[in-house]
């Protein structure tokens, strides 16, 4: 950086500060004239909507801070005095509870945005597991968030999900212990929790440093998905996208405004207006809406994954690799795989019904001696689903960046997102629920299948045979293109 | 719009909607609720003055034998029209207990504006052991803690009726239609002509009576809904002319371009 030349400032002050400290040249260099593709449509606000979310958070939890106390004899009341005794404390509060939903509001369309246009692709590989990094702090940030107020959702909500963890094996409970500070969700839990819903905000912060970073060191993906090839398909960032850019930002808080306003209580649960009991559970406890796709993966492991059935799937896993994910089977025939597959296949349904038929006493399928139980089972799967994302760049190798020139990736992608979406509705609904006399962890369980099939299976197949359609030749030319094409119409 | 844009436009709507859907099942197989229409209902919703005095007189006479209003200060029923004077009246009707004084005693005063409405028992224990071992729950959150708040209490007031048969009751068991299964501890509190409208000859029924209460707790749940829709209404209307400069703003900067 600083064996450049830089160019010197008119202004006498800036200048002094610059050859100092070149902080005007980076901004300038970043975000003044920075090549963009010109390209852009809406989505692309939504990296700059959720920086300003952030930052919201960030101001107004401070400010609650001050008047919040981490205690479980006074926390839900500390809230209450916050919403009738602090001045604008409502709004403050309010802003941040919403805020916590139009976060994950902006940071969800973000990266759908990221998907379908395959931001994550080569060579942004790095940028998307960083964004992926910041999605899993979030998650954690507003989990431990949720837990302060310390009503009947925050606290039970706390015990289900920290009880998550106690079914990894040997080192489980010792985990619990640790989150807890104790042997029940308690003062020590709240505390703990307390703290670290101030520091991770500023970890999130670091790490967006460095997805942003990152992006500046690949640029922008656009809509086409094709790369930048000269200066004409490029525009200099400020004025451009700064005035597009803070345009949906205030759309956007406009929404956000009605809620604050109008429905501030519309996303949460009434439930967390009831002082946490810990002798009294509540009829149907359900994490905030954000989480509930992942609930609903959670959930969808009924069954214990005995050996028969881990058989099954590792013989499912050989065909997958070696069938799949090669370009050509390196060890294995077609025949010899679909033997393979098939035997795998009837293994794992075979010890699926062992399971779900104690009463055959098959050996070794007994529910105790399970290797991996239902629970441990539901806990792999919703970690495992965000495992997924993390390594997308990876499964989907075909070389079209956009769905716009991929058909079968398009359909198949927002199939996806539909059902992640019809996931959450089921994560909402009580674990008894059912659709038709067929219980609704069934079709959870049959999502979750579409979501895991998505991306070990569909990806790499279409990464392989999906041809796509012909890309135009540079963002210029399909911007022009556009232009004479919307010109020939009007006229 | 062309096709190609409006598939995932369509596909966030879905997602935007869905997830909005209602998520609590009707627990314990309860009968909708009653729907009335309240006057804050609405983006310039307003409480009614005269209704929240009712219903503040109906706490005081019938609830208040029970149920606390814990987080509701004196000084606060000026949000409900009383005129300083009036609140240091009502407030010095009640007696708290202060303390400890310059000999380390506690002592009773009459109450001031800055104490909270004292609560009908020093204690949950205490509390459960005059209600058959049923606690009566703190009624200053009760609308927001209840899914449709005000409808939800206005419901549950109204829909107290005999038992089916065949339906094993305890003594101190009552069937009520709203309740999620439907038994519950608290007796028919309100019965027409039980407390007297004569300073405003409102009608004295029950109807009316749980309209003004539930009017009233949704107050003392949500005592600056008035102040947040007025600001919203400004918010809002800032941000249209906002949005709007804007807009004009990025088509002017991106008119020179190609």
């Amino acid at each position: 950086m600083g064996n450049h030349p830089r160019e010197q400032f008119d202004n006498p002050v800036v200048e002094w500060v610059d050859s100092r400290l070149p902080i005007f040249t980076i901004l300038n260099k970043e975000y003044g004239v920075f090549p963009t593709p010109k390209n852009f449509n809406y989505f692309w606000n939504f990296g700059a909507i959720a920086m300003f979310m952030l930052v919201t958070m960030i101001v107004t939890g401070i400010i609650l801070a001050m008047h919040y106390t981490a205690n479980v004899n006074l926390a839900f009341d500390s809230v209450e005095r916050i919403m009738r005794d602090v001045n604008g404390g409502w709004l403050l509060r309010y802003i941040h509870m919403n805020g916590a939903s139009f976060f994950f509001i902006a940071v969800y369309i973000h990266i759908f945005r990221g998907m379908y246009y395959g931001s994550y692709k080569r060579p942004r590989e790095l940028l998307w597991i960083l964004g992926m990094v910041i999605f899993l702090l979030m998650m954690a940030t507003a989990f431990i968030g949720y837990v302060l107020p310390w009503g009947q959702m925050s606290y039970w909500g706390a015990t289900v999900i920290t009880n998550l963890f106690s079914a990894i094996p040997y080192v489980g409970e010792h985990i619990v212990t640790l989150m807890w500070g104790g042997f029940a969700v308690d003062n020590p839990t709240l505390t703990r929790f307390f703290a670290l819903h101030y520091l991770l905000p500023f970890v999130i912060f670091a790490v967006v440093f460095l997805h942003i970073w990152a992006l500046h060191v690949t640029g922008s993906n656009n809509p086409l998905g094709i790369d930048v090839k000269g200066p004409q398909d490029t525009i200099p960032f400020n004025p451009y996208y700064t005035m597009k850019d803070f345009f949906g930002l205030i759309v956007f808080v406009m929404i956000y405004c009605m809620f604050i306003f109008y429905m501030p209580d519309a996303l949460g649960h009434s439930d967390n207006y009831i002082p946490a009991n810990p002798l009294s559970t509540p009829a149907h406890i359900v994490p905030e809406w954000y989480f509930l796709p992942f609930y609903a993966m959670l959930r969808a492991i009924t069954f214990n994954m005995n050996v028969y059935m881990l058989a099954g799937l590792a013989l499912l896993a050989v065909v997958l690799v070696e069938f799949v994910w090669r370009h050509k089977p390196k060890y294995l025939n077609a025949p010899i795989g679909f033997l393979i597959f098939a035997a795998g296949g009837a293994l794992a349904l075979f010890g699926f019904l062992a399971d779900m038929n104690q009463d055959w006493e098959i050996p070794m399928s007994a529910a105790e001696v399970a290797p991996v139980p239902a629970k441990l089972g539901g806990v792999l799967t919703m970690f495992g689903s965000i495992a997924m994302l993390f390594i997308m760049p990876w499964l989907d190798t075909h070389p079209i960046r956009s769905a716009r020139f991929r058909p079968l990736y398009k359909a198949t992608f927002l199939l996806l997102f539909v059902l992640f979406v019809a996931l959450g509705y089921i994560g909402s609904q009580p674990a008894d629920a059912n659709v038709a006399g067929i219980p609704l962890s069934v079709f959870g369980l049959a999502l979750t299948g579409y979501y895991f099939g998505f991306f070990l299976v569909i990806l790499p197949l279409l990464s392989r045979f999906e041809k796509g359609r012909k890309l135009p030749l540079s963002i210029h030319e399909a911007v022009l293109a556009k232009k004479q094409q919307f010109q020939g119409v009007s006229a | 719009m062309k096709a190609r844009h409006l598939i995932p436009v369509l596909a966030i709507a879905v997602g935007a909607i869905l997830p909005l859907a209602p998520a609590s099942a009707n627990s314990g197989g309860a009968e909708p609720l009653v729907h009335q229409d309240w006057s804050f209902d609405g983006p310039f919703g307003t409480y009614d003055k005269a209704s929240l005095q009712r219903g503040l007189k109906i706490y005081r006479e019938v609830c208040a034998g029970c149920h606390s209003l814990k987080r509701v200060y004196f000084r606060n029923l000026e949000g409900i029209g009383y005129n300083e004077e009036q609140i240091k009246a009502i407030a010095s009707q009640y007696t708290v207990q202060d303390g400890p004084n310059d000999e380390g005693e506690m002592f009773d005063r009459p109450a001031k504006p800055s104490d909270y409405i004292p609560s009908p028992f020093p204690n949950d224990n205490a509390a459960k052991s005059a209600n058959n071992g049923a606690l009566p729950p703190d009624l200053s959150l009760i609308t927001k803690a209840r899914e449709d708040g005000a409808n939800y209490v206005f419901s549950l007031l109204t829909g107290f009726e005999a038992a089916p048969h065949g339906v094993e009751m305890s003594e101190t068991q009552h069937w009520n239609k709203y309740f999620p299964g439907h038994k519950i501890s608290m007796p028919p509190p309100l019965s027409p002509g039980q407390v007297s409208y004569a300073d405003d000859g409102s009608p004295e029924t029950l109807e009316q009576y749980a309209k003004d209460i539930s009017h009233f707790l949704t107050w003392a749940a949500d005592p600056y809904m008035e102040e947040r829709k007025r600001t919203g209404v400004k918010v809002i209307l800032f941000l249209l002319v906002f949005a709007g400069i804007m807009l004009g703003l990025k088509k002017k900067t991106w008119a020179d371009l190609h």
